[in-house]
């Protein structure tokens, strides 16, 4: 990707953008005036904000990319990870779930589980929370130093300015740094949350003319289906009844219930950094609307980001290409260009993979080049936008690199301050000195960030394995809540044997299984090899089933033999002892259930409609 | 809340497309424009946006207005609360 000709209007963009995003700091620093105001956005935002802002914070770079990958890789299929994957647990959340959230006063998840469980069930949630915000604040902070090298973004400038290219990395995790601590620091979660926002609409600003004119270089919708690989990546529920049938791997109860259920309820309603934009709002009722609200735009994404995937492998293959043309005297001028190995040998748009270290293309055992999707949205990019709309397009990604690093930390500082800091360390201080460690909980944040950045330059699988160690961390979660909040009977002993049991299950079964065509290691089967999964998706959807399953009956078991909390306690906190939400002033059509039911038939519609 | 997001964000836009559409008359026609098919996306994209952020921007400033009305005034020192 050697033509990236950024010129001044394309970095007046991305300087324009810095300047408002720390602005925006700056303008909501005097209304920071405790704790509160820091933490929890002083509980005062308007719904629709906190809505944009609750997608925004899952729609990191690594998101955008991600998802862009997958549709040139898988095809439309990957839209499940947004209508099973994300859109069902986003209605649950906000109808089921979010009275008690809100309602318990709980100022994050992990004090919820202290109120309905106890003490060492919320240091467990807080501990291994805080430590995975700080590394994935601190991935992000390493792609987007990785892809803002690979794209010649600050090239030009660092050449003019005769300073090495190799200091391009360093530049780009110290300025994200600074930026993301600098909003921080002045405006807390309304800094985060507004900045969510922003990014937000520059995503769909970035994305959509880049869509527009992808689909129009193919010739519409019609000459998108002529151009796919074959015909099935067009489809998102052809050959989902086998495994073997479909590009994902999976068959259709892994999907439904690996996907469906357990790992996009334990993301969507357990992760405190997109329910911390919901307990941002000023009502119970705007809490229950808030993942609603996000759930519409969240169900059209797929046209934002994969569809850019799709596109990327149905172009034409760059190839070499002469041009004649007059010049201004009269003669003529035969103009080559002769795209790089990488692109000629790539698939559409999307490129091979070249070795980092050796530069030569990578092939598969078959002996075919290797295809590096991840850099199917940034090669689009590069390939229809001019110099000044490109500005804007990798500023979108720049933002969504910045905003995900800064949901992060805005969750980080507050289960420190709160969760950790206030319960264990430091008790029955003033707010005022919660806030200032508020502030120095960010600074830590972001330091512990950029030392995970660095590390992962050391270390080729650093990212993949703590992902991996997130998964088996998470995969549990989902049935430690859905008995708390709906079995009264549940102990604070039952949820955290039960949590515990649920991380073994799933460090076990990543242990005896492993996806075909992989080797033994961190791909599985380090323990002894039990089964074949087709697919690593597959695997991986597995992994949370049998975590969930072993959290889910552990926790019944033991819950059983204890005595559980008495009934006054766990008014607010458990369904059936807690009065339903009020609504009677709210006319049909404005109550959250009315929204819920459309957004139900919305997407069992795009189902039926891409199937 | 205090800061009507809606001020900031919109106020970005219009400058992001005033400089998408300036840059897009002053380059029209250009070769530049070969990559997006011929269509001068600058100055397209940047009316869009300009309207994009406009409308924010009113709407942001109508909204701030509203809240600083219906915002109660805060009482002098001393004042002795009356009823209930």
């Amino acid at each position: 990707m050697s033509h990236t000709n950024l010129t001044y209007v394309d970095w007046l963009i991305m300087l324009l953008y810095f300047v408002f995003v720390l602005g925006i700091g700056f303008a909501l620093k005097r209304y920071m005036k405790t704790s509160k105001d820091f933490f929890q956005a002083g509980r005062a935002l308007p719904a629709w904000i906190c809505g944009l802002a609750f997608i925004s914070a899952n729609l990191g770079a690594q998101e955008v990319i991600g998802m862009g990958a997958s549709g040139a890789k898988y095809g439309i299929a990957t839209s499940h990870f947004y209508w099973i994957g994300a859109i069902p647990a986003m209605i649950f959340v906000g109808i089921f779930m979010m009275p008690f959230y809100y309602g318990s006063k709980a100022r994050s998840v992990p004090e919820f589980l202290r109120l309905r469980f106890d003490e060492k069930t919320r240091a467990l949630n807080a501990c291994s929370f805080a430590v995975m915000t700080v590394f994935s604040s601190g991935i992000s902070m390493y792609a987007m130093a990785r892809l803002i090298q690979t794209l010649h973004v600050f090239d030009y400038i660092f050449l003019s300015a005769g300073l090495p290219l190799g200091w391009i990395f360093h530049l780009s995790i110290i300025l994200s740094a600074i930026i993301v601590l600098g909003y921080i620091f002045l405006g807390g979660l309304t800094s985060a949350i507004y900045n969510e926002v922003l990014q937000f609409f520059l995503i769909v600003a970035g994305f959509l003319p880049l869509v527009l004119i992808g689909l129009k270089s193919v010739g519409g919708w019609s000459g998108l289906k002529a151009s796919m690989p074959n015909p099935s990546y067009m489809h998102s529920w052809q050959g989902m009844a086998h495994a073997n049938t479909n590009p994902l791997g999976v068959e259709v109860f892994g999907l439904a219930m690996g996907l469906g259920f357990v790992l996009s309820f334990g993301y969507w309603c357990t992760d405190f950094l997109v329910i911390q934009t919901a307990m941002a709002t000023d009502t119970q009722e705007n809490a229950r609307r808030v993942p609603l609200i996000a759930a519409i735009p969240k169900m059209f994404f797929p046209f934002l980001v994969i569809l850019p995937g799709l596109l990327a492998i149905g172009a034409a293959t760059p190839k070499i290409t002469t041009i004649e043309h007059q010049d201004a005297t009269g003669a003529i001028i035969h103009e080559t260009t002769i795209p790089s190995e990488v692109e000629l040998k790539g698939q559409g748009l999307v490129p091979a993979k070249a070795d980092p270290i050796t530069g030569k293309i990578v092939l598969d055992a078959s002996g075919k080049p290797l295809l590096d999707y991840d850099l199917a949205i940034p090669s689009m990019l590069l390939h229809y936008f001019p110099t000044g709309i490109l500005g804007l397009g990798l500023t979108a990604l720049l933002a969504s690199f910045m905003s995900g690093m800064a949901g992060n930390v805005t969750a980080f500082n507050t289960v420190w301050t709160y969760d950790l800091y206030q319960s264990y360390i430091h008790k029955g201080a003033s707010d005022k000195h919660y806030l200032a460690m508020g502030r120095w909980a960010t600074v830590g944040g972001i330091l512990l960030s950029m030392a995970t950045a660095y590390a992962a330059t050391g270390f080729n699988n650093i990212m993949d394995t703590l992902q991996l160690v997130f998964s088996f961390v998470n995969a549990p979660l989902f049935a430690t809540f859905l008995l708390g909040m709906f079995w009264k009977r549940a102990t604070g002993n039952g949820a955290f044997i039960g949590l515990i049991s649920g991380t073994v299950a799933a460090v076990v079964h990543h242990g005896v299984t492993l996806p075909i065509e992989a080797h033994p290691g961190l791909h599985g089967g380090w323990i002894a090899i039990v089964h074949h999964y087709p697919s690593d998706m597959a695997q991986n959807f597995w992994t949370a089933i049998w975590a969930f399953s072993v959290n889910f009956v552990v926790t019944i078991i033991i819950s059983l033999f204890g005595k559980p909390k008495p009934e006054v306690e766990l008014v607010g906190l458990v369904h059936s002892l807690t009065p339903k939400p009020e609504l009677g002033h709210l006319p049909w059509w404005r109550r959250p259930e009315t929204l819920a039911v459309v957004l139900l038939i919305m997407v069992v519609s795009l189902n039926i409609i891409f199937r | 809340m205090n800061l009507d997001l809606r001020i900031p964000m919109g106020l970005m836009f219009t400058l992001v497309g005033l400089i998408l559409t300036v840059f897009g008359m002053v380059t029209s026609g250009s070769a530049i424009y070969a990559r997006s098919l011929g269509i001068n996306a600058n100055l397209d994209w940047g009316l869009v946006l300009l309207v994009f952020g406009g409308s924010m921007y009113i709407l942001g400033r109508r909204g701030q207005k509203k809240a600083d009305l219906e915002k109660p005034k805060p009482l002098p020192e001393g004042t002795v609360r009356r009823g209930h």
